[in-house]
């Protein structure tokens, strides 16, 4: 018995290794194909418009009521010590610094991961991968390498347009029904916002981009088994940029603090 | 290895854990030859091919082609070397994303550099040797029938005019006449090339049809193999248990007798 659990710790252990090695090896052949030409622009072009265009109405929405809701119960909390007037301030550098880019990467995960692994899982079991082989071109470089750099390049934008939405949703229930002074808000927005706020937030996201595309290329790539394991790589897919958007989140707070 | 071979595989072997799929398989394919190579399933045809070309790493073994040894080739070798092959997938595997046209001009776009409008011309001449005409060249490779598929996958494959073409199954999943029909222009745009062909296929007809010589896999090496007219009368016991489909012979079938 005692024998048997040691032997699953084992197992365990060695399956993850096995999976963090294939991952880094993964990852180090698409960031070579990033750097190293050819480029196909083309297929690059295609996926800033699949990732970042058409994504723009989730994160849209995901800004906007986070904004809103912010504002609110910041205002019920704030409000408790008379501190009423750092809704705004709270508001633009919660968004700024955390909830835009984590939130919006977590859409993406969604969105994108997600479709990026069942298309790519697709090609993989009805052997189109084999066949770009087959036709001298490296998948890696034709499938990988413009996936993940258009995530790395449009989740910052998409993160930046959430930063103004989701501010604007603040302004709108603070002034609407919470009564703020309208240029006082808009004052108190800008008076303490720092340009580091966005930066941090952007590099986030760009960080956040990767992991969501390259999560979406790696469990399509490897999958197997027929539909089924196309199903399995973009569930995979999905938890897998979840869990590494917020473990990263934190490390990458900690690194931009100051 | 033979000197006038244009494909030469010497002792390959390939394992997936216990299960030996190649077992010191050697085979000559002579230049301007069409050889099929027959053998029920899980006898080691399919990863022969994919041994071939690159798509697996053999274990052990020597493969060559036109002299080149092209195990181990990796990056731009392995490419170059791709570059003079043309494959038929089993299911065609063409690309969804990409219209007919596209997925033809495909290997001269990527792989020779060709410019778009040029590569589209070369297309549809393509198309049309396959009996396809100009109108299907914009459509979605989803919305055709898997025979008209077959044909496309088969115009990709000589769109480059390369010296050796590999068929996977080419006849599977079709009706009898279709069959025929891809019989026919396998035959015919191979010779009209004078391409080497290499063909895996359970298809007895098809492949006394195509064939100039024929080889049976069993359990991983070749058993026989001999020109295409012998093999009704070859006096090998495989041969004859496999051409005409009996149970009883050396054969062993994979299943549970009743």
């Amino acid at each position: 018995m005692e024998w048997n659990f040691l032997a699953a710790i084992g197992r365990v252990t060695l399956r993850f290794m096995a999976a963090v090695g294939h991952l880094s090896l993964f990852t180090v052949e698409t960031v070579k194909h990033i750097a190293l030409p050819p480029f196909y622009f083309r297929i690059f072009l295609r996926q800033l418009m699949s990732i970042g265009y058409y994504s723009l109405p989730v994160v849209g929405m995901t800004a906007l009521f986070t904004g809103m809701v912010l504002a609110l119960q910041i205002y019920v909390g704030s409000s408790r010590f008379n501190a009423e007037s750092a809704v705004a301030t709270i508001v633009v550098i919660g968004l700024t610094r955390e909830l835009a880019p984590v939130l919006s990467g977590l859409m993406i995960a969604g969105r994108v991961g997600a479709a990026i692994a069942a298309e790519i899982g697709t090609m993989r079991v009805t052997e189109q991968i084999d066949a770009l082989v087959t036709l001298s071109t490296n998948p890696y470089k034709y499938l990988v390498a413009p996936r993940v750099l258009a995530g790395m390049i449009t989740l910052p934008i998409l993160v930046l347009i959430a930063d103004i939405i989701g501010v604007s949703g603040g302004y709108l229930v603070a002034t609407e029904s919470l009564g703020f002074n309208p240029s006082s808000y808009i004052k108190n927005t800008f008076d303490f916002l720092e340009t580091r706020d966005v930066v941090s937030g952007l590099i986030k996201s760009s960080v956040f981009g990767f992991i969501v595309t390259l999560m979406g290329c790696y469990h399509g790539f490897n999958s197997t088994g027929g539909a089924q394991g196309v199903g399995r790589a973009t569930t995979n897919a999905v938890v897998s940029s979840f869990i590494l958007i917020l473990i990263s989140d934190y490390f990458l707070t900690v690194l931009l603090l100051d | 290895m033979n000197e006038n071979s244009k494909i030469s595989l010497r002792n390959v072997s390939k394992s997936f854990g216990h299960k030996h799929v190649l077992d010191g398989l050697s085979l000559d394919i002579a230049e301007g030859e069409s050889l099929v190579v027959i053998g029920g399933s899980g006898t080691g045809k399919s990863v022969m091919l994919k041994c071939i070309l690159g798509l697996l790493e053999p274990d052990g073994g020597e493969i060559y082609i036109d002299g080149q040894q092209v195990v181990g080739l990796t990056g731009r070798k392995r490419e170059t070397a791709l570059k003079k092959t043309g494959m038929l997938f089993q299911y065609a595997a063409l690309f969804d994303s990409l219209p007919v046209w596209e997925n033809v001009a495909f290997g001269l776009m990527q792989a020779h550099g060709m410019a778009r409008k040029e590569a589209k011309d070369i297309a549809i001449d393509k198309l049309a040797l396959v009996g396809l005409d100009a109108d299907m060249a914009n459509r979605n490779p989803s919305s055709l029938s898997m025979g008209m598929q077959k044909r496309v996958g088969l115009a990709r494959a000589i769109a480059t005019n390369p010296e050796i073409i590999f068929f996977d199954e080419p006849t599977t999943g079709l009706d009898p006449i279709m069959g025929d029909v891809i019989d026919n222009l396998i035959r015919d745009c191979t010779r009209q090339l004078g391409a080497t062909t290499l063909t895996i296929s359970h298809d007895m007809e098809s492949a006394q049809k195509i064939a100039d010589r024929i080889a049976l896999i069993y359990k991983g090496s070749v058993v026989w193999v001999g020109p295409a007219d012998d093999i009704d009368h070859c006096g090998n016991a495989y041969v004859e248990q496999f051409v005409q489909g009996n149970i009883e012979g050396p054969i062993e079938l994979d299943i549970l007798k009743p």
